[in-house]
């Protein structure tokens, strides 16, 4: 029996409605429910259809959580909160729900960023942060290397997207091939079966001007738009599209330059520690790069199982945990969502 | 009714409003008007009733809710707050429509008294949430609906209904439209008329402490209230452009 706080995180930034239940850095349960089906016909995510998702699986997922970890809500010490970035109608059915679960309970309440809470959920599988990590984020919103000194109260952007997320680039890809929506898993096992190399896409902001003005920044919309030109002269011709080669060798390209920045960064800032975090690190072709590449340069890699990379509650609850082990001050009442909530804001 | 504390709360139009009930008599009420921020203002509204009626949120044996119609993102916060305060503390959780509310008040306060009477809400889009009542005074609240809520272009109202007597922003909002029934100034804020209640209510947007005092007279009358699905009346494709853009196009 381990000890610690018991705290109860809510997830509700996107699709899925997720409330997870740590005990100091154990984690209890991880209950999501996912509304991405809904949301397949779309071929992307349609804010309302996520917001109502999120108001029927709020309570029952609540529910669920408790049950599977034989947790009584009186026994919470915290309830904590995503409270940006992210969908604003969807984030606030979660916000409404703790604040409502805290004031019933009488409990702190900590309203937390979303990527802050992907970087403290790996304290969960692999214990605490080394102080600095730096944190690779990718996923259907976000794309950014982070230098985290203490993910309680100091987190510096390097760099992030200029224009699409990777996630976001595996959707529109995967549109292109006639692979379903989301699309990363799609690409991912279609890539298994093509050649990485077969075709030499670009690696945004890698090289020149480009390289010296965003060292840590990333561009995966020209990459998108080389894929579909290269589809549609194939198409044109009349011959055949190779599905699993473009597929790999698309997934290449996105996971080579995510990669290399990382290491890159990480040598840059004197850290040896880099965790991998959000939808897209549970990519395996990114899993197995970022291994090699560490491998070579002697960095630690951390990268926590695929269901805590995805948007789920138990990174929120494992991030509160960390803040009230650190004293830090709990969010009031009146505490607003911030679909925009800069990286380097930690709590709201 | 023995041994009942209900908390009350709605969302569904521009008042952001919370009372507690005791079965008999309200006691205490706080609504902020006018507000945008639902999620910001209703937990501190519930925190407030509580501490003025001394009691703890574990005394709370009910929660009602109002159910819309009204603008789905507010809608959300007032019955994920609802449902969620009912769990935490081992409440039973009651939902209304939110404009048997505002018919109710319209008969309560006494500017409606006989007949029928119409209930017409600000929709967004230049259409209404809008239903009929009859008024009977043997019915709990005095009202009985006629028909489900609909979402219409007030143009496209039946001129005897918008002849109506009329509870709601419709009117203030469509004069062009309400031309008769809409009702005079001084019948748009009542004095406190509700037991227990220090506070009036306008006939323009819902009052929990009326929506605590309908639930408890349903209740009484053996109904047991207990759905609390929120009435959308559009499907999330039919919402305006501006806030259904799809977050991950594939359209690029």
């Amino acid at each position: 029996m381990t000890d610690g706080p018991l705290v109860l995180g809510i997830e509700t930034s996107c699709d899925e409605t997720g409330v997870g239940i740590v005990r100091g850095q154990t984690l209890l349960v991880d209950a999501v429910a996912s509304s991405v089906d809904e949301h397949a016909r779309f071929g992307g995510v349609v804010p309302e259809v996520a917001s109502r998702a999120h108001l029927e699986a709020m309570v029952p997922t609540i529910e669920r959580a408790c049950r599977e970890a034989g947790v009584r809500l009186q026994d919470l010490d915290a309830i904590a909160v995503t409270a940006g970035p992210g969908l604003a109608g969807a984030l606030l059915v979660g916000v409404a729900s703790a604040k409502s679960l805290a004031l019933a309970l009488g409990t702190p309440l900590y309203g937390v960023n979303h990527l802050a809470s992907h970087v403290a959920v790996d304290v969960v599988e692999h214990g605490p942060l080394p102080e600095p990590t730096m944190a690779l984020l990718v996923s259907g919103g976000h794309s950014s290397l982070l230098l985290v000194p203490d993910v309680t109260r100091d987190i510096r952007s390097l760099g992030s997207t200029l224009d699409d997320a990777a996630g976001e680039a595996f959707d529109k890809v995967a549109r292109v091939l006639g692979l379903p929506f989301p699309g990363g898993p799609f690409i991912d096992r279609a890539a298994r079966d093509g050649n990485r190399i077969a075709i030499d896409f670009p690696r945004g902001l890698t090289s020149g001007k480009d390289r010296q003005h965003h060292e840590f920044d990333f561009s995966f919309s020209g990459l998108k738009t080389a894929v579909a030109r290269w589809v549609q002269l194939r198409e044109q011709a009349g011959e055949a599209v190779p599905v699993n080669d473009v597929a790999a060798s698309f997934q290449e390209a996105v996971v080579d330059v995510l990669t290399r920045k990382a290491v890159r960064a990480c040598a840059a800032n004197g850290v040896d520690d880099l965790l991998l975090g959000g939808g897209v690190a549970a990519n395996s072709r990114l899993r197995a790069l970022a291994q090699e590449r560490c491998d070579v340069a002697g960095i630690r890699l951390r990268v926590p199982r695929p269901g805590l990379c995805t948007d789920n509650g138990a990174m929120v609850a494992a991030l509160g945990a960390q803040l009230v082990d650190r004293g830090r001050t709990p969010s009031r009442l009146d505490l607003p969502t911030d679909s925009s909530m800069p990286v380097q804001q930690v709590q709201a | 009714m023995s041994d009942v504390l209900l908390l009350a709360i709605d969302t569904s139009t521009s008042a952001i409003t919370v009372a507690l009930h005791d079965g008999s008599s309200v006691l205490a009420e706080a609504t902020t008007l006018g507000a945008r921020g639902h999620a910001e203002h209703l937990a501190p509204g519930i925190r407030t009733v509580l501490d003025r009626a001394g009691v703890t949120p574990t005394d709370v044996t009910h929660v009602a809710v109002g159910l819309g119609p009204g603008p789905f993102t507010g809608l959300r916060v007032g019955i994920v707050t609802a449902r969620t305060f009912a769990l935490a503390v081992g409440a039973r959780v009651h939902g209304l429509c939110s404009l048997d509310v505002l018919a109710h008040q319209g008969v309560v306060s006494g500017a409606v008294s006989g007949g029928e009477l119409l209930v017409a809400t600000d929709a967004r889009r230049k259409e209404v949430y809008w239903s009929r009542y009859a008024v009977e005074p043997a019915q709990p609240g005095g009202i009985r609906r006629i028909g489900d809520p609909t979402v219409s272009r007030p143009a496209d109202l039946d001129a005897d209904v918008v002849a109506l007597p009329t509870v709601g922003r419709g009117p203030q909002l469509y004069p062009d439209v309400w031309t008769a029934g809409i009702l005079s100034p001084g019948e748009l804020r009542s004095a406190p008329v509700l037991p227990g209640s220090s506070e009036g209510f306008g006939l323009i947007d819902v009052s929990a402490a009326a929506l605590a005092e309908l639930v408890i007279q349903r209740l009484a009358a053996g109904d047991p209230v207990d759905e609390h699905e929120p009435f959308y009346l559009r499907r999330p494709d039919a919402v305006p452009s501006a806030s259904s853009a799809i977050a991950r196009s594939a359209l690029g």
